[in-house]
């Protein structure tokens, strides 16, 4: 009779896993509200390419993607995050453009025991001292990109600089980061109100007259687009060269191209991916981004495209078997899905270590505005908080 | 009894069965939605004492809430990150003083300014102290400014484990219980007769010897009072907090459950938050631009429902006010 | 002290200061005469603004694009009237304040519905385009010079509207006594949604030459209508002198704050404590000072005489 019993629950056991198991659930939090739902599409424009790319499928399993809402709020993001985990009951989480909705919500997946994929997000505690085992970047972490522009600008022969970028998370992960390679003086800084501080007068006022040699900044989304046209307005051009970082992208372009603002071309900045980059993900990628939604894709984007991607790896290396998150895991941490960046290997704090470029904006070969690359800025860069993080 | 007694008791009795049925039955979702609802049916019974009886309509409510949630998330940064010895603390408690206290003192200092003003003066001026609020926190590096700060560790209270989600319902439920008491005890009141009078014609409560801004300024410190123990509430819910708790888009949020509701009614603030949330989430679950049809609902609702639900309720049984 | 950057900004915050007076000249008209809390004000800003943005594109001219889009986005302001603001007159202003934020939220959603999230970026004339160099090192863009000039321009026009026409006449009579205005034979009505429709137009006025230097994108309006009522709380409802002098301070304040504050603030406190503290702080100031105006003057600075 025991031994009946007990193979009944093995049996049940077994037929729930296998009808769970029949589809993975993918819950995908970005933005879709607000003016910066413009990211948020461009990033579900990517991961439904990426499971159109799959055939709607991950091995054997079927792909249900859920997309969650994060209204461009620490608060929301949470609760979008929240009702994924406790009422889709996902198996991976993954998204998060902001890095203080990445950082409101992280707790609510992992204390879940799912796995998070952050697909833009690289907040410095995530990477150091709150680093988790189900945590995995398909991006960077903040202070890369700013500190492949310091290095930039050091061979620039810049001697000083004046830093503005807005006052979250990111904004001062990137200004710590360019501080940290940048050999030069550090003339001033302007921490702005975010998001809603869109005119920039008094603070570029201030970088001219600080007499700085060049201009660091950090303006995500609209503001970015805000930025760019008053620092143009100003006319400081000759006077005080732009560098930034995240400020420019393909989302921007074509709204810069439609107003003529020829400015821009030219303007460089760094960044671990670019639509040119040599390899076959990336260019079936591009190509066929370009033909479904008729523009470049942004490296919003890409990142997400990939994080899908990361997913298929590990969902495939188990066979299907959603239980096995060690599986899952040690197929994550050996990134050795095809990454439309290129082969990358991921930190002790599952941070990706990879190359920077500097890319710099070019008419394309059809006249849609792009970008191209310029060098390699840094090979395997690994960001400064692994250290801080007590994974091996 | 009345038929509004009747629904009153009737919503009550729905609030306490439904939800925990619905975790028992595996529906951790929507537990969190009722605690939700619950919490900050608080915050509108809080309001609707000043804005529904007392005529105060105060358009910064939301700060009190937010001051309730860092009363709980400050200490317990220190108790976890060190530092600043003197607050740091699990003590629920000690949090719940700190909460109610603060929200008291917030409330006092800004009540006696704000109450020199009338109409929409008084609506402009409470807005205000509620922005400064805002931009206060916001300004807070050490406790996350704009990024928001995570609460790691709940609030210790005797007797009741707040990790677990049925024990914190439980308590947010009475204490929701414990506010719509307290607010009918004070509507019944003297007191409540006084500012109720002041409501309708101030200058003959003046007239009758009455000095109405002590009455106000008293209700509008109680008010605060308990919109920040709701905050304390939140917080330990919610475990993260950030300054957009006090927005005014969520002081008006607040306003919007009183109103849709039924101000002056004790049902009406908790019928206007559960129903506030829940369209909040059915909308948002088919469409993104679910704040189109919520809009419109709220037009409609200002423009043609007199009284709210509850109104809706009263007429039908033809009874007046 | 640097005398030059102190002036540059000085241009700057009066910049601000008109743009501000813009928004709040149409406010303060609405709620002045028509009694009329109107959160969603800030939303026909954003429309106006999103108007002009298409008709640059479409009429090739940004000038060109504005006057057209000014008639435009004063019929959109008399559909509001018609439809939403006139019934909601004779209600209490608790019911304004709920009715137009309910009115926001369909404008913001109808924009996105309408544009996109992405929102759009406005090319200027060739001539706009660049900066003028007042003296030595004091540069500015001749296109925040333009904004300067058409608020004064605005103000003055207002001016002589209401103090030296027929219809600012009967506006006037209109707001001190409505029954009166109407006894004499004038249509009340639509007086009202012509005193509105001006209104919405200042709104987009403002929303049209903010565009050029940010973008016309969605949500735009939530941040200037809280501070725009501020304005003309502080300068006292219904006051066009009020607004004008509060607004002048408030965009003053506001970019002084933001230029000086963080120096000031790094003479008590570490680097970066001051860069958080700083911007919060500046945008506190001006609700700090309403609340020292209110708690001294309840009434704002210039209230209206009759009421």
């Amino acid at each position: 009779m025991k031994k009946l019993i007990t193979a009944t629950i093995a049996a049940t056991l077994l037929a729930s896993t296998a009808l769970q198991a029949a589809e993975v659930k993918i819950g995908f939090v970005t933005t879709l509200t607000t003016g910066a739902a413009v990211i948020g599409k461009d990033q579900q424009n990517a991961v439904n390419l990426a499971v159109k790319h799959m055939g709607g499928k991950m091995g054997a399993l079927d792909i249900n993607l859920i997309f969650a809402d994060d209204g461009f709020k620490p608060e929301t993001g949470k609760q979008a995050t929240d009702k994924l985990v406790k009422q889709d009951d996902v198996d991976f989480v993954a998204g998060y453009i902001w890095s203080h909705v990445l950082l409101a919500s992280r707790k609510s997946v992992l204390d879940a025991g799912k796995f998070l994929i952050s697909a833009n997000a690289g907040p410095s505690p995530v990477a150091g001292k709150l680093c988790h085992e189900n945590f995995f970047s398909s991006s960077w972490q903040n202070d890369q990109t700013p500190m492949a522009m310091g290095e930039v600008l050091n061979q620039k022969g810049v001697k000083s600089l004046y830093v503005i970028a807005p006052n979250y998370a990111a904004g001062k992960n990137m200004v710590a980061g360019v501080k940290r390679t940048f050999k030069g003086e550090i003339v001033g800084t302007d921490m702005t109100k975010w998001p809603t501080q869109l005119d920039f007068s008094a603070e570029l006022a201030k970088a001219k007259a600080s007499g700085a040699e060049g201009l660091f900044v950090f303006y995500p989304g609209k503001a970015g687009g805000a930025f760019m046209k008053q620092y143009q307005q100003a006319g400081l051009k000759s006077s005080l060269p732009l560098y930034t970082t995240f400020t420019v992208d393909a989302l921007s372009l074509p709204k810069f191209q439609a107003a003529k603002f020829n400015d821009v071309l030219g303007s460089q900045f760094t960044q671990q991916w670019d639509p040119t980059l040599d390899n076959e993900q990336n260019k079936r990628f591009v190509a066929d981004f370009r033909k479904e939604y008729g523009s470049y894709p942004s490296f919003y984007a890409a990142q997400a495209y990939d994080s899908i991607f990361l997913i298929k790896s590990a969902v495939e290396a188990v066979k299907g078997d959603l239980k096995n998150m060690d599986g899952m895991r040690a197929a994550m941490k050996s990134a050795s899905y095809p990454s439309v960046r290129g082969k990358y290997t991921y930190g002790n704090n599952h941070m990706p270590i990879q190359n920077f470029y500097l890319r710099e904006v070019v008419a394309g070969a059809d006249g849609a505005w792009t970008t191209k690359v310029v060098k390699t800025v840094y090979e395997g860069h690994q960001d400064p908080y692994a250290k801080d993080c007590a994974m091996q | 009894m009345n038929i509004i007694g009747k629904i009153t008791i009737a919503g009550m009795l729905i609030l306490a069965i439904v939800p925990p049925v619905l975790l028992l039955s595996g529906q951790a979702f929507y537990m969190d939605l009722a605690t939700r609802l619950v919490i900050l049916g608080i915050g509108a019974v809080s309001l609707n004492l000043i804005l529904g009886f007392g005529g105060m309509v105060s358009f910064g409510h939301a700060a009190f809430i937010g001051l309730g949630a860092y009363a709980v998330g400050i200490p317990a940064y220190h108790a976890t990150y060190g530092e600043f010895e003197m607050v740091a603390s699990y003590n629920g408690l000690f949090h719940i003083a700190l909460a109610v206290g603060f929200s008291a003192l917030f409330a006092l200092f800004t009540g006696a300014i704000s109450l020199r003003t009338k109409g929409v003066y008084f609506i402009m001026i409470t807005m205000a102290f509620g922005q400064m609020a805002y931009y206060f926190f916001l300004s807070l590096d050490v406790y996350g400014g704009d990024d928001g700060l995570t609460i790691d560790v709940r609030s210790e209270l005797p007797l009741i484990n707040l990790d677990s989600p049925m024990q914190l319902y439980g308590l947010s439920y009475v204490s929701l219980l414990i506010a719509m008491l307290l607010v009918n005890r004070i509507v019944n009141s003297r007191f409540g007769m006084v500012l109720q009078g002041t409501k309708g014609n101030a200058e003959r409560m003046a007239t009758l010897g009455y000095n109405t801004y002590y009455y106000q300024l008293l209700a509008y410190v109680i008010s605060g009072a308990m919109c920040g123990y709701a905050g304390f509430l939140l917080g330990n819910f919610t475990t993260f907090i950030s300054p957009d708790m006090m927005h005014w888009t969520r002081s008006g949020e607040l306003m919007f459950m009183v109103i849709l509701g039924g101000a002056s009614t004790a049902l009406g603030p908790i019928l206007g938050s559960s129903l506030f949330i829940l369209l909040e989430e059915i909308l948002s679950s088919f469409t993104i631009y679910w704040h189109l049809p919520f809009g419109l609902l709220l037009i409609l609702v200002v423009l043609f429902i007199r009284g709210g639900l509850m109104g809706l309720f009263k007429s039908k049984s033809g009874e007046l006010k | 002290m640097d005398y030059t950057l102190l002036f540059v900004q000085v241009i700057n915050g009066v910049q601000l200061g008109l743009l501000l007076f813009l928004v709040a000249s149409g406010l303060t008209l609405v709620f002045g005469i028509l009694d009329f809390v109107n959160l969603a004000h800030g939303s026909i800003y954003m429309i106006g603004a999103f108007i002009c943005a298409s008709l640059t594109f479409y009429l090739g001219n940004f000038l060109l694009a504005v006057l057209v889009a000014l008639p435009l986005t004063g019929l959109v302001g008399y559909a509001i009237e018609r439809f939403v603001a006139r019934k909601l007159y004779e209600k209490d202003h608790l019911d304004h304040v709920l009715g137009t934020f309910g009115l926001i939220l369909v404008l913001d959603t109808s924009a996105h519905l309408i544009w996109g999230p992405e929102g759009i970026s406005v090319p200027l004339p060739l001539w706009l385009d660049g900066q003028v160099e007042i003296f030595e090192g004091a540069v500015i863009p001749t296109f925040r010079l333009l904004i300067i000039a058409t608020g004064l321009g605005v103000a003055g026009g207002l001016v002589w509207l209401v103090n030296y026409t027929r219809l600012g006449m009967l506006i006037r009579a209109g707001a001190s006594n409505r029954t009166m205005v109407s006894a004499l034979g004038i249509d009340i009505k639509t007086l009202f949604a012509l005193v509105f429709a001006l209104g919405s137009m200042m709104a987009g006025l403002a929303g049209m030459l903010i565009s050029p230097i940010t973008e016309a994108s969605i949500g735009m309006g939530g941040q200037i209508i809280i501070t725009a009522f501020v304005v003309i709380i502080v300068g006292g409802i219904g006051s066009m002198k009020g607004a004008f002098i509060a607004a002048i301070i408030i965009g003053l304040i506001d970019t002084l704050g933001r230029a000086f504050l963080d120096s000031l603030f790094e003479l008590v406190m570490s680097e970066n404590a001051a860069e958080t503290a700083a911007p919060a702080v500046s945008a506190m100031m001006i609700y700090i000072l309403m609340a020292v105006i209110l708690a001294v003057r309840p009434q704002g600075l210039f209230p209206p005489k009759v009421r």
